[in-house]
Parts: C-alpha cells; sequence; structure tokens
C-alpha cells in the first residue's frame, strides 16, 4: 500500500518536484475515492480541500433551476480539481462529480496554506506549480469560449 | 474541364452537412490520395474545393459537403441523381504512406474530421505499418459531432486509441467536455516517434501544434491541412496564395516547419 | 524556335522597316505595335509606319504620364505605355468551356477557336523578361495554360533597345535591360543622326534570321555597332528609379509587421491599378454564367487583381481584409515570393505600377524606407512558430 508522500511523487502535477517538497504537501494529503456519481463538492460550500486525480473522470457542473445540470469541463488523470482554495473567500465555485470510480489525494486547503505562510519559498514553489495548469486551463477555456467549430 | 458526375447517393451527416457519393458518368473515377481534394461544380452555380472523405476502396468520390455559401449550399441541397461537374484529383496528401513505423497521432475538430477520415481508413486498412494509433476529435457539441457512428466502431477495435471530447455538453452527454488539445497530454504516444496529422479549424490546428510540440513533437513531424480561396486548383490564379505556397499544389496538407513562421500570422 | 542572342546583323531603313511590317502581315501575323490613342502609348494593330508614335516621347512620375513632341521623328522614342504584351497572350477575358444539359447529363466543350499568330513590333527589354517570367508562370508549372502557350509558340517577337529611359524606369537594378539580349526573334535599335535615320537589326532566331534576309539592307559598319551601344550605355545612366535588390527578399519576409506597410495603407486606395499594369502580373478568377433557364452554362476567365476584397474569400470572409495586408500581399509576392515560387523576382523595372497609381506610390521608394528602419522579428527563425 503505497503511501500518500509516494502517491504524490509519482503524480504528474509533481514532476520534478524536489522531495522536501513533496513530503510537505504530503503532509496535508490523504487518499479520497469516489464513486460514480458521487460529488467532490458542492458550489458554495468551503473550499477546505482540493483534488489530484490519480485515475478516473470528473465532471464539472453547474446547474440552473429548471434545467439540468451543464458539464462545461472534464477533468482526468494528471488534473487537479479546485482552484478556489487558492483564493478568499474560499469557496467551491462549481459541482464537481465523479463520472467514474475515481481515485484521488484530497489535500487539506488550510494545512497548505498554513504551510506556504510559514515557509515562503515552499510558498512561492508551490504558487508557480499552480499557476502553470491553472493558466493553461485559462487559455483552454477562452478556445472553448471562441466556439471555432460553428458556422461564422 | 470538369467531368461529369451523378449523386449516387446523399447522407444526411448533421443539420447543415451532408455526405454526397458522387459516381462518374464516364469510366471510372481517377485514383486519388487521402488528403487530396476535388474541385466541385454546381451546375451554373460554381466551383468549391472539397476534400474527398471516403476510402479508396469506393469506386465513388465521397465528399462532405456542409452548407457555409452559395456553391456549398447548393452541392448540399443536390438529390439523388443530380449531376454536378468534378475537376481532380488536386493537391498534396496526407504522407501515411511515408511515415510507416511511427506513432500516429490523428487530431481533427469539427469538419476537420472528414479530410482526414480517408487516412484514417488507410491506415486501418494497414495497421501493421505503424506503432501506435491515436485518433482525437474535437467537436462542438454532442449533436454535432460528424461521423458519430463510425467513431463508435472504430472504438471498438483494441490497436486504436479514439478520444472525442465536446466544447458544449448537453445534459445527456456522458463523455469528455473541453477543448481537444486537453487530450493531448493524456495520450499514450511517444513523441519521438509520433508523427501528427491535423484538420480543423485554423484557431484550433494553432492551439493544437503548440500543444503537440509542448509534448515534444517536431515541427517537421506535424503536418496540417490548409484551406485558402481557390479557382483554378492547378497553381495559375494566385487566389489561394499563403506566404510563398499555393495552397492547391503545394498543399492542402504541408508539413508545418514549412510554414511556421506564417502559420499564426494574420492576413497573410 | 530558337531565341539566342543576336547572331545576324544589318542595317535598314525606314523602308525596310515597313517591308518587315508588310512581309509579316502578308505571312498572316496580326502586326501589333504602339500606337497613340487617349492621350497615351497602347499595343494595337499596326500597317503603316505612320501608325507608330513617330516623333512622340513620355514624361512618367510617379502618378503621372504625358506624351510630349521629340524634336525628331523617332518611331520608337518613347518608353513604356499603360499596356502590356500580356493582354495577347494571357488575354484579360477568355472562355474556358461552355456547358450543356442534356436528357442524361452535361456535355463540355472546350474554346475550339484556332490560336492567333501575332507579331509584336517594339517590345523593350523589360517586357521581353516579362513575358519570360510569366512563361515560367503559366507553363512551368504542373499544369501549363495550353492557350497561353499555343499563343506563345506563334508569336514573333520584334524587340527595341530603349533610346532613353523613363522618369520611372528601374532595369538597370533589376537587370532586365536596357539592353534586349535574348527571347526575340529580331531586334532594333534606333539610329538617327543628322539626316539619317535607320536602325540596327539582330537576329534572335532562326525564323528572326529569315525573315531578315528578306529585307532591303546594308552591312552594319563599326560606327553604327558603336552607335547603337552608346545609345544603349547612355539609357543605362538615365534610370529615373533604382532599386536595391540585395537581401531584398529577405528584408520583406523579415519585415512583414514594418509600420511603413501601415503607413502605405493610409495611402493606397486598393484600385487595383498596379496590377493590371503590371507586364508579370497573373492573378485570375472565374465567372460561372448560365442562362436563365438553367439548360446552358458556360465558364469565363477574367483578369482579377489581389487588391479586391473578395480575393481572398473564404467561408466567413476574406483573409486579407485590410488595405494593408493586401499592399502587403501584392508587393511581397512582386519582390520576394515570388522567388521562392519561380526562381526569380516578379518585378522587371518597368516603373508602370509607379506611374499609372493614383496617388503615386513608388516601390522602390517603399522598399527603401523599410531597408533604411529595419525591424527584425524577436525570435523568429524557420521551424519555430
Amino acid at each position: 500500500m503505497a503511501t500518500v508522500e509516494e502517491i504524490l511523487r509519482q503524480h504528474p502535477f509533481f514532476a520534478s518536484a524536489p522531495d522536501e517538497e513533496v513530503r510537505l504537501v504530503a503532509g496535508c494529503g490523504r487518499n479520497r475515492m469516489f464513486r460514480g456519481g458521487e460529488f467532490l463538492c458542492h458550489e458554495g460550500d468551503p473550499a477546505d480541500e482540493f483534488f489530484l486525480i490519480r485515475e478516473g473522470k470528473v465532471a464539472l457542473d453547474i446547474a440552473a433551476p429548471g434545467h439540468a445540470p451543464v458539464v462545461f469541463e472534464t477533468l482526468g488523470v494528471g488534473d487537479f480539481v479546485g482552484a478556489s482554495w487558492l483564493i478568499p473567500p474560499y469557496r467551491w465555485a462549481f459541482d464537481a462529480r465523479a463520472v467514474e470510480l475515481t481515485r484521488t489525494i484530497g489535500i487539506d486547503a488550510a494545512c497548505l496554506r498554513g504551510k506556504c505562510d510559514a515557509d515562503h519559498k515552499f510558498g512561492y514553489e508551490m504558487m508557480k506549480r499552480f499557476l502553470v495548469p491553472l493558466v493553461k486551463r485559462l487559455q483552454e477555456t477562452r478556445l472553448q469560449l471562441l466556439d471555432v467549430y460553428g458556422k461564422h | 474541364m470538369p467531368q461529369p458526375y451523378r449523386v449516387a447517393r446523399v447522407k444526411r451527416e448533421l443539420a447543415d452537412t451532408v455526405t454526397l457519393d458522387l459516381a462518374p458518368m464516364v469510366g471510372t473515377r481517377p485514383v486519388f490520395t487521402p488528403g487530396q481534394f476535388n474541385m466541385l461544380y454546381a451546375f451554373g452555380v460554381g466551383e468549391v474545393p472539397i476534400s474527398m472523405s471516403g476510402g479508396q476502396s469506393h469506386d465513388v468520390f465521397v465528399h462532405t459537403v456542409r452548407d457555409v455559401g452559395t456553391v456549398s449550399g447548393a452541392l448540399a441541397r443536390l438529390a439523388p441523381g443530380a449531376v454536378i461537374g468534378l475537376r481532380g484529383p488536386f493537391g498534396a496528401p496526407w504522407p501515411i504512406a511515408a511515415v510507416a513505423g511511427a506513432d500516429l497521432m490523428i487530431i481533427a475538430g469539427g469538419l476537420g474530421l472528414a479530410p482526414l477520415r480517408p487516412a484514417i481508413y488507410q491506415v486501418l486498412e494497414n495497421r501493421d505499418r505503424y506503432g501506435r494509433v491515436v485518433v482525437l476529435f474535437g467537436s462542438r457539441n454532442p449533436t454535432e459531432m460528424l461521423f458519430r457512428h463510425e467513431l463508435e466502431e472504430w472504438r471498438q477495435r483494441l490497436d486504436v486509441d479514439i478520444d472525442v471530447t465536446v466544447d458544449h455538453a448537453d445534459p445527456a452527454w456522458r463523455g469528455n467536455v473541453g477543448v481537444v488539445t486537453k487530450l493531448i497530454p493524456r495520450a499514450a504516444f511517444d513523441p519521438q516517434k509520433a508523427v501528427a496529422l491535423i484538420c480543423g479549424p485554423e484557431i484550433m490546428m494553432r492551439f493544437t501544434v503548440n500543444a503537440l510540440r509542448e509534448s515534444g513533437v517536431a515541427p517537421q513531424r506535424i503536418y496540417v491541412s490548409m484551406e485558402r480561396n481557390m479557382k483554378c486548383a492547378i497553381g495559375l490564379c494566385g487566389h489561394c496564395q499563403f506566404g510563398p505556397t499555393f495552397v492547391c499544389k503545394d498543399g492542402p496538407v504541408m508539413r508545418f516547419d514549412r510554414i511556421a513562421h506564417i502559420f499564426a500570422r494574420r492576413e497573410i | 524556335m530558337d531565341r539566342a542572342a543576336a547572331s545576324h546583323e544589318a542595317m535598314i531603313s525606314c523602308d525596310g522597316l515597313q517591308t518587315l511590317l508588310d512581309l509579316l502581315a502578308a505571312r498572316g501575323y496580326e502586326v501589333i505595335g504602339p500606337t497613340t490613342r487617349d492621350g497615351a502609348i497602347v499595343y494595337d494593330r499596326i500597317a503603316q509606319l505612320a501608325d507608330l508614335p513617330v516623333g512622340w516621347t513620355d514624361r512618367q512620375e510617379p502618378g503621372r504620364y504625358g506624351l510630349e513632341r521629340r524634336d525628331d521623328r523617332a518611331l520608337f522614342g518613347f518608353t513604356v505605355g499603360p499596356q502590356a504584351w500580356k493582354r495577347f497572350l494571357h488575354r484579360p477575358v477568355e472562355t474556358m468551356w461552355t456547358m450543356r444539359k442534356t436528357e442524361d447529363g452535361i456535355v463540355v466543350a472546350g474554346d475550339e477557336a484556332p490560336a492567333p499568330k501575332f507579331a509584336f513590333i517594339g517590345v523593350r527589354s523589360c517586357e521581353l523578361h516579362a513575358i519570360a517570367i510569366q512563361d515560367r508562370v503559366l507553363m512551368q508549372g504542373p499544369y501549363p495554360d495550353v492557350a497561353y502557350q499555343m499563343r506563345r509558340e506563334n508569336a514573333f517577337i520584334v524587340a527595341v533597345n530603349c533610346g532613353q529611359a523613363g522618369g520611372t524606369c528601374f532595369c538597370v537594378s533589376m537587370q532586365t535591360g536596357p539592353k534586349a539580349e535574348s527571347g526575340f526573334d529580331l531586334v532594333l535599335t534606333e539610329l538617327i543622326a543628322g539626316g539619317t535615320h535607320e536602325f540596327l537589326v539582330g537576329a534572335g532566331s532562326e525564323s528572326g534570321a529569315e525573315i531578315l534576309q528578306n529585307l532591303p539592307q546594308r552591312q552594319a559598319t563599326e560606327s553604327d555597332f558603336a552607335s547603337a551601344s552608346a545609345i544603349v550605355a547612355r539609357t543605362a545612366q538615365e534610370m529615373g528609379r533604382h532599386m536595391e535588390t540585395e537581401g531584398l527578399r529577405e528584408l520583406l519576409l523579415e519585415n512583414l509587421d514594418h509600420p511603413r506597410w501601415d503607413d502605405v495603407a493610409e495611402r493606397c486606395l486598393t484600385c487595383g491599378n498596379c496590377t493590371m499594369v503590371c507586364p508579370t502580373c497573373f492573378c485570375t478568377t472565374v465567372e460561372d454564367q448560365s442562362d436563365l433557364a438553367g439548360s446552358s452554362a458556360q465558364r469565363v476567365r477574367k483578369w482579377d487583381s489581389c487588391f479586391t476584397m473578395d480575393f481572398s474569400f473564404i467561408h466567413g470572409g476574406s483573409v486579407r481584409k485590410t488595405a494593408r495586408s493586401r499592399y502587403r500581399q501584392w508587393m511581397t509576392h512582386k519582390l520576394a515570393t515570388w522567388i521562392d515560387q519561380f526562381g526569380t523576382s516578379g518585378c522587371v523595372g518597368c516603373g508602370r505600377c509607379i506611374t499609372w497609381c493614383p496617388v503615386g506610390i513608388d516601390i522602390t521608394v517603399e522598399a527603401a524606407a523599410i531597408r533604411a528602419a529595419p525591424h527584425p522579428l524577436k525570435g523568429v527563425a524557420d521551424g519555430d512558430g
């Protein structure tokens, strides 16, 4: 049975991260598993935890009254679910639901924020690391918005 | 000069897209290579370039046409039995025969799957010549997914990885949501061994090329299919120029490194 | 058809030149030469020497063209007018095919008319180069233009060495003149001195040599050769413009976002005059026409210009919407990417685009402006997007 630290070291998100950094993060992490259909979080709830997907698929969706929820993004192996924990008021912006059996490492947000505040060098490395997928996701979302396959 | 072809079959693919089977009225149809196109002439209306979208073993030319203008609209409204003019085949094709042994990343967006379908057919018919074969397809939404039935059939095979995604989902959709480039990091391929064939709207092709290069695929191993205004299709009218190239004869399939300096530049 | 440099020379008089015109007409050639009309020198059918612009010269500057009287009666004492020989070889309007609907399909018929035989009188060196350039474009690709080829093969070319340079000429910069070196059947140098008015004639092909034999002539002397050379040398010194061609292709392709393009876009009307008068511009469009009943149709090919909005139209709109992009396309094609495509520059230095631009845009000035202050792109090399 692999430890959280060993699992994180294998995860693409921490590829090429120094061992010390992984160890510090692992200290805030634990295994979390979601069956197909289970929610990882709900819109508006405190964003206490974020998730690194090891296996499976997660759908981000949002619902309006009278309408079925619409999935606007799906995430899979290597992605992390949750960015709202990074910025006040630390509340989930969307619902996230496991599409199939999904294994994740859940990382306690307050724990990790605390470690970043205590050690700024570690904090800077963590922020740099999170910025990469966040900026990429922004670029991809914009491309989605452009509706390139539609008739113009 | 255009040769007369009869519409043998019309298959409705999407609300605004049909596939036409075109049979020669005299003789047999010329041989073509996947990636090439014909100029299809709607009597009295005009001519447009449309890529072949069917297999080489058919004795008809198969073309998937989307109604986006006067001529394509006229073609999309043809009934079986109608006669059109056809000139071709023209153009530089997908380099399928030349890349034996490589891993193939075939990435399509929207209607871009049509010019790639003959390439996919040829690869699957000669499967043992290639390493991994990955087909990634991005569509606007689930109801506008071209060749959906065929994608599901290909998915049954054990020797090809198919992954599809939509930009916008509907409540019934259980698959991936997001742009097609997101599928690339998750695809199993060796960037050193891979050759990528990309076809779709130019914006999609630009982002896909970037994503592939970030994954480590060299620019000389990436091919895109370009599109420009064409009148003659034989390199004489000048309309299809894209920098120093003529899309009708130096393309439509072009190796990316040869056009890298103008690909993302506006109004070239 | 051998088109080597002049191999047989002689001197002929004006009568001899008239004999030449008569002989060509008798052999079934449609004889085309310069003539004055509507205040310009254009190319049209000629029969007599008097049809030529006798005693006229032209004054050309950016956006300006005018005819002036000379103080002699030179027959070729001018440079080039608004028309190029492409009017005859690469026709402005051409029916490609006609189509009829029948009971069981359609019947297509090509253009069956026999190709005309042209004799061109007074082709300048820059124009010889332009014809050669269009030969490369229209005949050396995988799909040669057969109609052009036939007209080209039938054509008999009488070149003329320019006795003066125009205000917008720069053939010396483009290495296309002023001396006609090849590509003609006969070449003339007009020698007017004191009371004599003669022409040094050289043959550039077997058909040229054969025709020359039939003209009344005298032997050319050393003095005649010296006079002819002196005229050509003087013309070369008088060029109205200069184009620096060293590294020009790279200069333009590395400056696709230079502010000069915005500058010229503010002046350019995208009227397309430059493309109409340019002897190498070859772009065409097709028009599909049908009768009201829809039972017959034809395809007509016409000259087109990359300056039109429709030129680059694909679904959704034109690729080159702005005047900036269209001017850039024309100039970078002419001076840079033409070399990638056909191995030579597309420009022969005739100056027509400068003269006939209504706002006087000067391609040599535009190129010099970019050269004076280049803005190379940062961090772009071949292979990097």
